[in-house]
């Protein structure tokens, strides 16, 4: 059975339909990469899966574990096990990065009935998915993104991920803005936390990244809909041939 | 966006009653409502005074009355009837000051408790001397001997009156003169007490000297009068906090603080403010009209003001620094939040006399609800103040789409030599963030507070760590969910 079930889903922001019957279905232990044009829908999908405000869902559904999952107020979908690697993550001013990530961890242990850590457990468990990820001890007590570089920030996003072990990790365009060595080290981050269990959404506009993290599906994703899908050798053709194909394809179809 | 669930909670939350609001019921020795000499010299005459303090209070009376109340301010305030007021109101004590603790009135100390101030406890444990002003005289005092022992005086101001006439009368009104301004003046004339320091000659307090001040007893206004001296390299940390009992009708506050540093002295004067702020409609809550100010006469002295003001339905206040001395130093950091319908117009002035006098000001608003709250702060560098530097930071941060920041800051600079700073931000708690620790499993009310306290830090690590923790609490409980 299928963790993540979109089906037809429609969802406008403001005066914009942004997705307009888009389905997809991902099974735990798959990675599956949804690539496509600027302005096609791909970080509208993942910010409406996570739950962001100001998008207005006009028709479908979506099913996580078998649970309407847009019922779900977003930290409820993260302690469920939904999380979001942010494109863009946003930077809070004198608010400590571990306390921000500790305060994340014991609110899901808690929603799950387990004991929450005390500073002391958590600093272990921080210390060791900040080796995965090439981390220095600095991290620990910089604000949230505070004047991190934009390879940190990636960074960052990945190793609360390795902290808060979603079941469903959705990562909106990990790979923008990273040279090549930051690009081995988060691709290699997220490759370590593959698992059967986990499920893995990623937006990208890039071949490059797939390239370090291999995919079980592609999509293609374009006018708010999924146009087609392959395995992995879809990426390479897109690399080759670019999108227009793709949507001639369907127009005839 | 506006019509989501969330914010609906959130207004339950921020709806909040204040946890402070009750009335101890202890039998007050009351004046009747009014105003006159004749109320004055019966103040005076119940403190048992000096002719020279009647004379002061008399003079300052005289001056009040060619005086206008002020409204520059950036607050809207209900005329305040001054002959309504009672003028003096002690609680009925057996006819001496309790000398210890358990000649206090059990109530009093149960009071305390309610306010989550245990004094036995907090003297104990905390090693913290409290000068509690309960109304208008102090009734409990802790810790005097080591104090004494030390060669520091900390009594309340009558007492110090009494026994330390020559101090008082040496260093009373030498920096906010009776003169100064409608509000100061007035508690010039009737000012019933408050709070005496002083530190000798080289002497660094051994503990931090805290006051809390309550008000009680119902169209009482309080007028406090606080005076620190520190001698020549003489250091004192001075924390005041501050809680009140509900009531419906506005209770006037108008304090007045006066700070003396020597040369190479030190004073920390720390105030967490949390007086009824009045209902969510805005009906009824404290108008705090606070006259502080501090002098660095010495050279190499330092003066700091540290404040989290979140109590109060008007709040008009400006602790301030008069750099005399070479080298002297003045800081100011605040955060004031104005929720509902509260209105805050607070800042500070610097002013720089002395040679390479350095200031700094970090104001931190916040303002929430329909609230409303203004940064006002003027820096003025003399020609004297060859090399002064001033650096101004203040932020804004807004929680909904009712509430109001505003920020006028002055500067008056006369010599060329002087560099001047200042660098201003106005931000909504943002979507982005409070949707990133949403994201990450964090409940609305917690990524408020972390957001809040992240904004507030840098003057939060200002203050002693009691304070700190205290504060964070407030804000806490001022702000909860008052996202919109």
């Amino acid at each position: 059975m299928s963790m993540l079930k979109i089906d037809n889903l429609h969802v406008r922001a403001g005066d914009k339909q942004v997705l307009t019957g888009l389905s997809l279905e991902v099974a735990a232990g798959e990675v599956h990469a949804i690539m496509g044009p600027n302005g096609s829908g791909k970080s509208t999908l993942v910010q409406v899966l996570a739950g962001r405000e100001g998008y207005e869902v006009t028709a479908g559904s979506v099913s996580y574990d078998g649970r309407n999952l847009l019922a779900l107020p977003p930290e409820e979908r993260a302690r469920e096990g939904v999380f979001l690697a942010f494109q863009y993550p946003v930077e809070i001013p004198g608010v400590n990065n571990v306390y921000l990530l500790k305060a994340g961890l014991n609110a899901m242990r808690k929603h799950r009935g387990l004991p929450e850590l005390d500073a002391y457990e958590f600093l272990i468990l921080v210390r060791e998915k900040m080796k995965l990820m090439h981390m220095d001890e600095s991290f620990l007590n910089r604000g949230v993104n505070e004047g991190f570089s934009g390879g940190e920030k990636k960074r960052n996003e990945i190793l609360q991920m390795a902290v808060l072990e979603p079941k469903l990790a959705l990562l909106d365009e990990t790979d923008s803005g990273l040279d090549i060595d930051a690009l081995r080290v988060v691709a290699s981050g997220v490759n370590s936390l593959r698992r059967a269990d986990r499920a893995i959404v990623m937006v990208t506009h890039y071949q490059r990244l797939l390239d370090y993290i291999e995919p079980d599906r592609v999509h293609v994703l374009s006018g708010g809909r999924i146009l087609k899908s392959g395995d992995k050798s879809l990426a390479l053709e897109l690399e080759k041939r670019g999108y227009d194909w793709v949507r001639q394809e369907a127009a005839v179809a | 966006m506006s019509s989501n669930p969330r914010d609906e909670s959130l207004e339950a939350l921020v709806g909040q009653k204040y946890r402070h609001g009750f009335v101890t019921d202890i039998e007050a020795d009351t004046v009747p409502p009014g105003l006159n000499e004749d109320v004055i010299r019966l103040i005076s005459h119940k403190k048992g005074e000096p002719q020279f303090m009647l004379d002061w209070r008399l003079k300052a009376y005289r001056h009040w009355l060619t005086m206008r109340e002020p409204h520059w301010a950036h607050l809207r305030i209900a005329p305040i009837d001054y002959q309504a007021i009672s003028y003096y109101s002690a609680p009925k004590a057996p006819e001496n000051a309790p000398k210890s603790l358990d000649e206090v009135d059990p109530k009093l100390l149960e009071t305390y408790d309610k306010l989550g101030i245990p004094l036995h406890e907090r003297a104990k444990l905390a090693g913290v001397a409290v000068d509690a002003v309960f109304d208008s005289v102090s009734v409990a005092t802790t810790f005097k001997e080591r104090l004494a022992k030390a060669g520091v005086i900390f009594c309340s101001f009558s007492e110090a009156v009494q026994k330390h006439p020559a101090l008082v009368e040496k260093y009373l009104g030498t920096v906010v003169p009776y003169t100064d301004n409608y509000f100061a003046t007035l508690n010039s004339a009737v000012f019933t007490d408050g709070s005496f320091v002083f530190v000798p000659k080289g002497v660094r307090c051994p503990m931090e000297l805290s006051t809390y001040f309550r008000i009680n007893a119902a169209k009482t206004g309080q007028f406090e009068r606080t005076l620190i001296i520190a001698e020549e390299g003489a250091y004192v940390s001075y924390l005041e906090g501050c809680t009140a009992p509900m009531r419906d009708e506005n209770q006037l506050h108008a304090a007045v603080v006066e700070l003396i540093a020597l040369e190479n002295a030190q004073i920390k004067y720390s105030t967490v403010q949390n007086w009824y702020p009045g209902d969510e409609n805005g009906k009824g809550g404290i108008y705090n009209f606070v006259t502080k100010r501090g002098e660095c006469r010495g050279a190499n002295s330092r003066i700091s003001w540290t404040q989290v003001e979140t109590g109060s339905a008007i709040t008009w206040k400006y602790p301030s620094c008069i750099l005399s001395g070479d080298n002297s130093v003045g800081e100011f950091y605040s955060v004031a939040v104005a929720n509902n319908y509260q209105q805050a117009d607070t800042g500070t002035k610097m002013i720089h006399i002395g040679r390479n006098t350095r200031s700094t000001i970090v104001s931190k608003g916040i303002s929430a609800g329909h609230g409303q709250n203004s940064y006002r702060g003027l820096v003025k560098v003399l020609p004297s103040a060859i090399n002064a530097r001033n650096y101004t930071q203040c932020d804004s941060l807004l929680m909904g789409d009712k509430c109001g920041a505003h920020t006028f800051p002055y500067m008056e600079v006369r010599t060329p030599t002087a560099s001047v700073e200042h660098e201003a931000t106005t931000s909504k708690i943002g979507d982005d963030q409070l949707f990133y620790c949403l994201s990450r499993g964090i409940s609305a009310e917690d990524a408020v507070n972390m957001i809040v306290n992240g904004f507030c830090k840098v003057v939060f690590k200002e203050l002693p760590m009691e304070f700190a923790v205290e504060a964070q609490n407030l804000l806490a409980v001022s702000l909860e969910g008052s996202v919109g």
